[in-house]
């Protein structure tokens, strides 16, 4: 595969076209069909959640979100190649491998709502929380790569970051860093073609991402984001690569931000119609679901009867995060240090005590 | 017991230490072959093999960076970074992850590392080899910071530092790196971080320093006791947490404070420390709080920094305008 899809030409791997047809049958993954049939419901869970998540934003019922809509088939590959021992270092794009690493919707509304509670995804094993700050979760990617080396583990990380990330310092280190320590790390790029307004080409002058990945003595692949048969098939490849023991890999998913970038954003100032329009022939949904229904496993009526069990259920999981007890003062406190200082202590009694004062006012 | 400096005492605490934990790892540039640009860690590559003792690549941001990953997954880091002039690149790594990694989670992954590096001025360095800038990771919630200002207690307050649970940035005075030896036990011993120490008892006049000023210190006491002028001195030693009572308890007593600091005035360690002493003891106070620190300004190359640092005759000018006042 890696001679294949050398990223110095800028090959995709790409198994099924725009109309569900398997082009590529030397790459496609092997997988049963209930497994295909299963990643398919795993994106529309997830998109349904996504577009749900949207409204009850507008609705005032949640703070900014970022939404994974075009982006589904990056973490539903990922889930289906993911150990329930492995690592996952998220950026906060990648709902559908959060969610299948243990994470709740419940956690996902509730960091929404503005609760610290939501990010921990307690349930969730070797999960990482959402990392805002751009790129600088790929270092603690490659630290955990580290510390499973030294301690002779068979498990793999797997970090995600976005095409605007590629420009972050830390993304040339942490990258540079797993190629010397030579660190099972499996790093994923998910090129939406836009961070936040700025797109691809203003980025970064190489001609793909994936190419990166040379200068830092490590393989790279290019890979059609949106075909979910691609992503598996090049994160299984690269699991086992660096579960052997290879060191790092690269990969780049091609894909679209349908969405915007949050809900704080307004795509129609720097896209065309013109351009969604045509990305939306490449929607991951659009062609898994051509794929099944050329199986006969799939029908539009199908996916509507989902659609309106998973409306239930993500709306469940949303009133139970609107049902999440208020902040209490100790919560604010309670965190920061596992060994808190005196400071704090008297901070939070003399808050407590202007408290009281303020409730004898009443 | 043994005669110690502090590099020696330092490099004594981080073999303990690997000794005793096989999740403790140390990095850094220069950190494995060379023993670090100090030949702090000089020896326990040798000792404790490549694995848990090694070169990082020179890039600050990774260091701190996979450092953290390393802390979330169970090991102990301990970095070195060479100067406190060369850690702004790995800011970004110590506010938004290291020291809030424990909070963003509710308590499911903690960070326990420690971040060394040398700081201060005094050694004839380069340019971006001579600050005290202290005072910006005492602003940051979610770390402690420390500096020892003898071997004796480098070691204690290491042990310290490494057995946390919290991230701890331990900053070294490289000026007296070598200049002070004094006997450290050899065994484990370890020092409560946020305690500060009286070193000397006094009635006149409270001073508070720390690191490499505590000797600087001690030269202007020996003028004050010619003036019979009686110093309390206190070590600080931990920057954050910061031992209020101590501070708060000397002041009442002596009525009068000076702090002593290399970092540049405003905003600072010094700023801090009067303002403690204002809330806390305002009605015993006899004179203004004096801050004795550095100027806002860039510590200068060799040739003017003599102007920038704080010298005893500097020192000894201040506090006995302050017992006079």
């Amino acid at each position: 595969m890696l001679k294949e899809y050398n990223p110095i030409d800028d090959k995709m791997l790409t198994i099924i076209d725009n109309d569900g047809n398997v082009m590529n049958f030397k790459w496609k993954p092997e997988i049963e069909d209930e497994q295909v049939l299963n990643a398919q419901k795993a994106m529309l869970f997830a998109r349904t959640a996504d577009i749900m998540a949207v409204s009850y934003q507008r609705q005032g019922r949640m703070f900014t979100y970022p939404p994974n809509l075009g982006q589904e088939a990056v973490s539903a590959a990922l889930a289906r190649v993911l150990h329930e021992e492995d690592w996952l270092v998220p950026a906060f794009r990648e709902l559908g491998a959060w969610l299948a690493k243990g994470a709740t919707l419940k956690d996902v509304f509730m960091y929404y709502m503005g609760f610290e509670e939501g990010t921990a995804f307690r349930g969730a094993k070797k999960l990482l929380p959402i990392s805002v700050p751009i790129a600088s979760q790929l270092l603690h990617a490659v630290g955990i790569g580290y510390s499973i080396k030294l301690k002779n583990e068979k498990d793999v990380v797997f970090a995600v970051v976005g095409d605007g990330g590629t420009s972050e310092g830390d993304f040339h280190e942490a990258l540079n860093f797993a190629g010397v320590w030579k660190v099972p790390v499996i790093f994923i790029v998910q090129n939406n073609q836009y961070a936040i307004s700025v797109p691809f080409n203003q980025q970064t002058a190489s001609t793909n991402i994936a190419v990166k990945s040379i200068a830092y003595g490590m393989p790279g692949i290019k890979v059609d984001g949106n075909d979910f048969f691609a992503m598996l098939s090049a994160l299984q490849y690269a699991s086992e690569y660096s579960r052997k023991g290879n060191g790092p890999i690269l990969i780049e998913a091609f894909t679209y931000r349908k969405g915007a970038h949050t809900t704080s954003d307004d795509p129609t100032k720097y896209r065309s119609v013109k351009e969604e329009e045509e990305w939306s022939h490449t929607d991951p949904l659009k062609r898994l679901g051509l794929y099944l229904k050329s199986k006969n496993s799939w029908s539009d009526k199908e996916e509507q009867k989902l659609v309106n069990e998973y409306k239930k259920e993500i709306n469940r999981s949303f009133e139970e995060a609107e049902n999440t007890p208020a902040v209490k003062l100790n919560d604010v406190f309670d965190y920061l240090y596992v060994d808190k200082p005196d400071d704090l202590k008297i901070q939070q009694l003399e808050f407590e005590k202007f408290l009281k004062w303020k409730e004898q006012q009443k | 017991m043994s005669v110690m400096n502090m590099v020696q005492a330092i490099n004594n605490a981080l073999e303990i230490k690997l000794k005793e934990d096989p999740n403790i790892v140390i990095f850094g540039e220069d950190a494995g072959v060379e023993g670090g640009v100090f030949r702090v860690t000089e020896g326990l590559q040798e000792k404790f093999g490549a694995a848990r003792v090694f070169d990082s690549p020179l890039a600050e941001s990774g260091i701190v960076g996979t450092a953290i990953g390393m802390a979330i997954a169970g090991l102990r880091p301990i970095v070195e970074l060479q100067f406190c002039g060369f850690v702004y690149p790995a800011f970004n790594q110590i506010i938004s992850h290291a020291s809030r990694m424990h909070n963003r989670t509710r308590g499911k992954y903690k960070t326990p590392m420690v971040i060394r590096f040398p700081y201060g001025g005094g050694i004839n360095a380069l340019e971006h080899h001579s600050e005290s800038m202290e005072s910006i990771y005492g602003h940051i919630p979610g770390i402690k910071v420390v500096i020892p200002s003898t071997p004796h207690d480098a070691k204690g307050l290491l042990i310290s530092a490494i057995e946390s649970d919290d991230t701890v940035i331990f900053m070294e005075p490289k000026r007296i790196y070598r200049a002070i030896k004094q006997e450290v036990s050899e065994q484990k011993f370890s020092i409560p971080i946020g305690k500060a120490k009286v070193l000397t008892e006094g009635k006149d006049i409270t001073i508070v320093a720390y690191g490499a000023m505590i000797r600087e210190v001690q030269k202007a006491m020996m003028l004050a006791k010619s003036q019979n002028i009686s110093v309390e001195l206190i070590d600080l030693r931990s920057v954050y947490p910061i031992d209020k009572d101590t501070i708060v308890k000397s002041v009442q007593k002596t009525g009068r404070l000076l702090t002593v600091t290399e970092e540049p005035n405003t905003y600072g360690v010094a700023a801090e420390i009067t303002a403690i002493a204002n809330e806390e003891a305002f009605l015993y106070l006899e004179a203004p709080p004096k801050r004795v620190t550095g100027f806002d300004t860039i510590v200068p190359l060799p040739r003017g920094e003599h102007f920038y640092l704080q010298t005893p005759e500097k020192i000894f000018y201040e506090l006995e305008r302050l017992v006079k006042y």
